[in-house]
């Protein structure tokens, strides 16, 4: 249920984004999610992709400053409240999550989060019977 | 022919100037007898005094001890200073080596005082002084001030940091002992600087250049105006400065702008001084024999070249140092000078033969960047220092490749790197500095060597 999701640090720095998924592009390595955390100078670049270790070989390769990150998951009927539900599990369970990037379409929605300890928060989540999105299903999308 | 601005301090100086000798001509010397000394009495002055200092290191310092016997000298062998170019050198790497106290010549009950520059933990120079010591620097900074024409009439501000930098506390002690009004306010708060000026009436200021163009720029922003404050002359130096900014000082505070050098190992703020014809430092070189080396080859170098400054302290007690490489770049020449003087004159500093950085008088080695860096990060990344001159005042800014073992996936943890960066910088060397994260490979490399500094202020200077 662990998720490896890539983490790259980009400068701000005008085209740099855009050199990043072309070189993932070139790899045939398809985005199943991504989002951006920036400050002032600098931008983290989160991404679900296909192959998370043969993008960041290249990744590397091509001098981006890369790593991988574990996240879970998490898959909740689209309906008001659904998040909640889970979030309160979590903090019940002391389980702080560090950020989350979310997006609903048709009757589900996926939210990619990262905890302290993600084995952690995917066994507090399982035992509450909430539904996590397979590694191997994910890098599919 | 007497330069026209020591005729004019003439005027102002009148015959109420108590302690300073005054000639016939009008000059004002704090020490004619040793100023305007011949250069053949000087010589036999230095030599009669550099062989009794050799003889004290040899006895007193096993550091020099060793080297001497290295190298087969003994102290007998040193009739004068024609030997001198014989002897070893001594270099700031020692007295790190030495850290804090092995080259002091004298017992510590003996030392009244110490100073320290900046550094990162254990490897600041430290320096000693005697009661001696502080009356031979007290002198020094009073031949100082009345080379700039300063005298007991004058209201001197030090904006010198005070405390283990030698220049408040060097100038401040030189400026009593020539009566001048002393307001020791110490270095920043520059608002308030800027009221003590105008309301204690001061005439004269101490301070590195860059912040007298900073209070100058403040001035008029907050409308204070030539005319509001008595200021006539500035003391200015522990950095280098072009004539472009004694220029834009002068007009912008209407006052004589004179440079001043000293480095806390030879003794601080008093070394050398210009005097009002502001043609050359004059050295005190019955204190401080001064030499110009090739910095490559190590060999003396003729009056003119410009070569490395070394500096042989042949009376002070505490620490005296034999040809101390001061990796100062300039020329000395010998002629006597408009005012009388007779006492080598040095030119501005031309540079360094290291890479030293000096920024707001303060001095960084690129070495101790990367010691912080190595101590905050548990590695050692990739960085680049760039220095600026932003409205008239230095700036630090560090660029940090953010490389993969570095890299947090978080930005709360990548903003604490920095300020973990930003804190041990400020706290080991005493400056401000602004940490910018980067992309690795982005810092310019030259043969595969990253570069590690760039002096902006190198290109608004000329």
């Amino acid at each position: 249920m662990i998720i490896q999701q890539l983490s790259i640090f980009l400068e701000n720095r005008s085209g740099r984004l855009t050199e990043l998924t072309e070189t993932l592009a070139e790899a045939e390595i398809n985005l199943s999610a991504l989002s951006v955390a920036d400050t002032a100078e600098y931008g983290i670049v989160r991404a679900v992709v296909s192959e998370p270790e043969k993008a960041r070989e290249i990744l590397k390769s091509k001098g981006f400053s890369v790593s991988l990150t574990d996240v879970l998951c998490l898959s909740t009927p689209n309906t008001p409240g659904a998040l909640a539900r889970a979030l309160r599990i979590l903090s019940d369970a002391s389980v702080s999550i560090e950020y989350l990037y979310a997006f609903s379409m048709g009757d589900r929605s996926l939210a990619v989060i990262k905890t302290e300890h993600t084995l952690h928060a995917i066994r507090v989540l399982e035992e509450h019977e909430m539904e996590l999105v397979k590694a191997s299903d994910l890098y599919k999308i | 022919m007497l330069c026209r601005e020591a005729g004019r301090q003439l005027q102002k100086g009148d015959n109420l100037i108590k302690e300073a000798d005054t000639t016939a001509a009008g000059v004002i010397y704090w020490n004619e007898e040793i100023e305007c000394i011949s250069r053949s009495d000087l010589r036999k002055l230095q030599s009669e005094k550099l062989r009794k200092m050799v003889e004290r290191i040899y006895y007193n310092v096993p550091f020099y001890r060793k080297k001497f016997d290295e190298a087969g000298i003994k102290p007998q062998d040193v009739k004068g200073v024609e030997d001198l170019h014989r002897l070893p050198f001594t270099t700031k790497q020692d007295l790190r080596d030495n850290y804090p106290y092995s080259l002091f010549a004298v017992p510590m009950k003996e030392i009244v005082r110490v100073h320290a520059s900046s550094g990162t933990t254990g490897k600041s120079t430290v320096v000693g002084y005697t009661k001696e010591d502080l009356e031979i620097w007290s002198e020094v900074i009073a031949r100082t001030l009345t080379c700039a024409g300063v005298t007991s009439k004058d209201v001197i501000q030090v904006a010198y940091g005070y405390g283990l930098f030698t220049g408040g506390l060097g100038v401040h002690y030189g400026a009593e002992k020539v009566g001048v009004t002393v307001i020791p306010i110490s270095g920043g708060n520059t608002r308030r600087q800027i009221q003590v000026m105008r309301d204690f009436g001061t005439t004269a200021l101490a301070c590195t250049p860059s912040y007298a163009l900073y209070l100058a720029e403040e001035m008029q922003d907050q409308k204070v105006r030539c005319e509001d404050i008595s200021l006539r002359v500035g003391i200015f130096g522990a950095e280098p400065w072009t004539e472009n900014m004694r220029k834009e000082i002068e007009q912008s505070l209407s006052i004589t702008a004179i440079d001043i050098y000293g480095l806390s190992e030879i003794i601080g703020p008093g070394v050398a001084s210009e005097c009002v014809c502001q043609s050359g430092l004059h050295i005190n070189e019955d204190h401080f024999i001064p030499e110009i080396i090739d910095p490559d080859t190590l060999e003396p170098l003729e009056e003119g070249e410009k070569g490395e400054l070394v500096f042989t302290t042949v009376t002070k007690e505490g620490l005296p140092l034999l040809r101390y490489r001061t990796r100062d770049l300039t020329s000395l020449t010998y002629e006597r000078c408009e005012c009388g003087r007779t006492l080598a004159r040095m030119r501005k500093c031309l540079g360094r033969s290291d890479d030293m950085l000096i920024i707001r008088g303060v001095n960084v080695f690129p070495s101790q960047i990367e010691a912080v860096l190595l101590e905050t990060s548990g590695t050692k990344p990739h960085y680049q220092i760039i220095v600026d001159r932003k409205h008239n005042l230095d700036t630090l800014s560090l660029l940090v490749e953010v490389e993969e073992h570095f890299l947090s996936d978080e930005i709360r943890k990548l903003e604490s790197m920095k300020e973990k960066i930003r804190h041990a910088v400020e706290s080991n060397l005493g400056i401000s500095v602004n940490v910018n994260l980067v992309e690795p490979k982005t810092i310019q490399r030259s043969e595969g060597k990253a570069k590690r500094v760039i002096d902006n202020r190198n290109n608004l200077q000329s």
